[in-house]
Parts: structure tokens; C-alpha cells; sequence
């Protein structure tokens, strides 16, 4: 059993900084902010384990939840201002 | 631009080395009593039976009253910067009746985290964020308000939270004791109406914040594009 939970918390720290990791380096910031996502509901897992409910709670409903809501819409206005003016700056990798 | 990589390298690694310092010294600095053990033995005083409630709520009030506050300064920030984006087009038949059965369900999840936050894990922030999520399902689904009421009872409810909050404490002084210091058989209520306050001005301000500026009054929702 402990050997299971052994296995738990290495994988969910490997994911959570590899997740972290994608997150910083992504140029296109609406992947960004889904992988963003993705981290912070591992996150409020890494805080179950660590038994503190109540910041598991609020780091998955505000942190991950709504944080990323609110992200998303960010990111969207952003791409709408970018291609309403066009910047000298080269396109990016595709995939909008 | 190497130049600013290099510098935002070296402010990074500076960063780490002060959190692994912190990190360090949290382990093995002197074993006296710590917070946790002197909150376990105060928690019967604070009108709650959830130890983070009984810090968040009573005896560290006073940060949870600024963090209300700095909620507001933001959608006040939010506010001040521009109107609200267009909104989506409205939902075909099976997403609206979806809604239709989520919003109702996240309302009640709300008040049931709101409540629970006495004895379990739960409280204003996650009933809050969850009024808020309802918001963002009602905005998705198309309505371009997000539920919330019109602008002038929105302002009520979104400074509900930082008023009720220093009304209480206010009070609390005028009546002899210190600012949110509670007295032990009023303390569960003064939480209680504190907190459904902050809730729901969370939840409004979230959802506010959502619809990323004011409301346009002569906007009349049907979708129109900037």
C-alpha cells in the first residue's frame, strides 16, 4: 500500500514540475493557459496528499478553476488585439 | 535581449536560493511550540470547530478582510480599464439545458461549502469560487449578463463583503472589545454573516471579473462584435 502511495507522490511530482516546466516555456498563450490548468488540478492533488483539504479545495476551484477562466478570456482578447493590429514580429508556431 | 534573459537568470536563481534558505530553516530551526499546536489549543474559543476557518476567520480576520480588499482594488482595476468583450452566441438546446442543471447545482454547492466551512474543509473563498464558476457556465452558455444583477446592485454586492467584514469589527470596537475580537457566544454568527457576505461578493466579483470590464448599458446582448 505504501509502496502504491511511494509511487503516487513520484509521479505527481515528476508531472507537476514537468507540467510547470511546459507551462513557463510555451509561446502560444492559450496552450499556455490549458497546460496552466492541467497544473494546478495536479497541484491541488500534490495538496490532498499532503492533507491540507482546505488548500486542495481552494487551489482547484480558484487557482486551477477560475484562475484559468479568467486566463482564457485574457488570452483570447489577447490573440483578438494581435490580429486586429499585426505585429512586424514573425507568426508563431501554428496552432490556434 | 540576452541581456534581459541574463538578468531575469540571475533575479530567478536569487529567488530559489532565498526559498531554499526558507525552506531550510523551516526544518531545522529550534522545535519550540509551533503556530499549528497553539491554534489546536485555542480553536474551542473561536465559535468554529475547523482550525482553518477559526485562523482565516477569527484569529488572523484581519487578513482575510485585506484579501477581500484586494479582490475589490482588482475589479475596480478591471472596471477602470475598459468594457466588457462581446459576449458568445447563445447555446443550442442541449448545452442551455445543461446549464439549466448545473447553475442550480453549483448554487447549492455554494451555500453547502459556505456551510460546512464551520467543521470542515470549506468556507467563503470556495463558495465563492463556485457562485463564480456558475457565472462563467452562464456567460458560456451565452447569456451576456452571467447571471449578475444590473450595475448598481452589482456595486452593492461586490463591496458587500469588505463592508459587512469592517462593520462587524467596527462594532465589535464601539462595544468595548478589540477590532474583530469576537466574543466567544456571538462569535459563531459573526462568522457566519461575515462569510455569507464575503461569498457572495466573491462570487459576483469573480464573475465580474469574468466578463473582463463594465457591463456596456446600451449593449443589448444579441452578440454584437467590436
Amino acid at each position: 500500500m505504501s509502496a502504491l502511495l511511494l509511487a503516487l507522490d513520484g509521479l505527481l511530482s515528476i508531472s507537476v514540475v514537468a507540467l510547470a516546466w511546459a507551462t513557463v516555456t510555451r509561446r502560444e498563450p492559450r496552450q499556455a493557459v490549458i497546460l496552466f490548468i492541467a497544473f494546478g488540478l495536479l497541484l491541488a492533488l500534490v495538496w490532498a496528499r499532503l492533507r491540507a483539504p482546505d488548500v486542495a479545495l481552494a487551489e482547484a476551484a480558484i487557482g486551477a478553476g477560475l484562475g484559468g477562466a479568467l486566463m482564457l478570456a485574457a488570452a483570447r482578447r489577447a490573440l483578438i488585439q494581435r490580429d486586429a493590429a499585426p505585429s512586424p514580429a514573425p507568426p508563431e508556431e501554428a496552432g490556434r | 535581449m540576452k541581456r534581459r534573459e541574463a538578468a531575469i537568470t540571475a533575479l530567478v536563481l536569487v529567488l530559489s536560493v532565498v526559498l531554499a534558505w526558507a525552506f531550510w530553516n523551516a526544518f531545522s530551526g529550534p522545535t519550540g511550540d509551533r503556530l499549528a499546536e497553539l491554534t489546536a489549543t485555542r480553536v474551542p474559543e473561536s465559535g468554529v470547530t475547523n482550525p482553518v476557518t477559526a485562523v482565516l476567520l477569527n484569529f488572523r480576520a484581519y487578513d482575510t478582510l485585506l484579501e477581500l480588499a484586494v479582490l475589490l482594488a482588482a475589479i475596480l482595476g478591471i472596471w477602470a480599464v475598459g468594457k466588457a468583450s462581446p459576449g458568445f452566441l447563445p447555446a443550442g438546446a442541449v448545452l442551455r439545458a445543461l446549464v439549466g442543471l448545473i447553475v442550480p447545482l453549483l448554487i447549492i454547492a455554494g451555500g453547502y461549502m459556505l456551510w460546512v466551512g464551520g467543521h470542515a474543509p470549506g468556507g467563503a473563498f470556495q463558495a465563492g469560487a463556485l457562485l463564480g464558476a456558475a457565472g462563467v457556465t452562464l456567460r458560456l452558455a451565452g447569456y451576456p449578463a452571467a447571471g449578475l444583477p444590473p450595475e448598481a446592485l452589482l456595486r452593492v454586492t461586490i463591496g458587500l463583503g469588505v463592508l459587512i467584514f469592517t462593520l462587524c469589527g467596527v462594532a465589535l470596537m464601539a462595544l468595548g472589545y478589540g477590532f474583530l475580537t469576537y466574543p466567544l457566544d456571538l462569535a459563531k454568527w459573526l462568522i457566519l454573516v461575515i462569510e455569507t457576505a464575503a461569498t457572495l461578493s466573491i462570487g459576483a466579483t469573480l464573475a465580474a471579473a469574468y466578463l473582463g470590464g463594465r457591463a456596456d448599458p446600451t449593449d443589448s446582448g444579441d452578440g454584437v462584435t467590436r
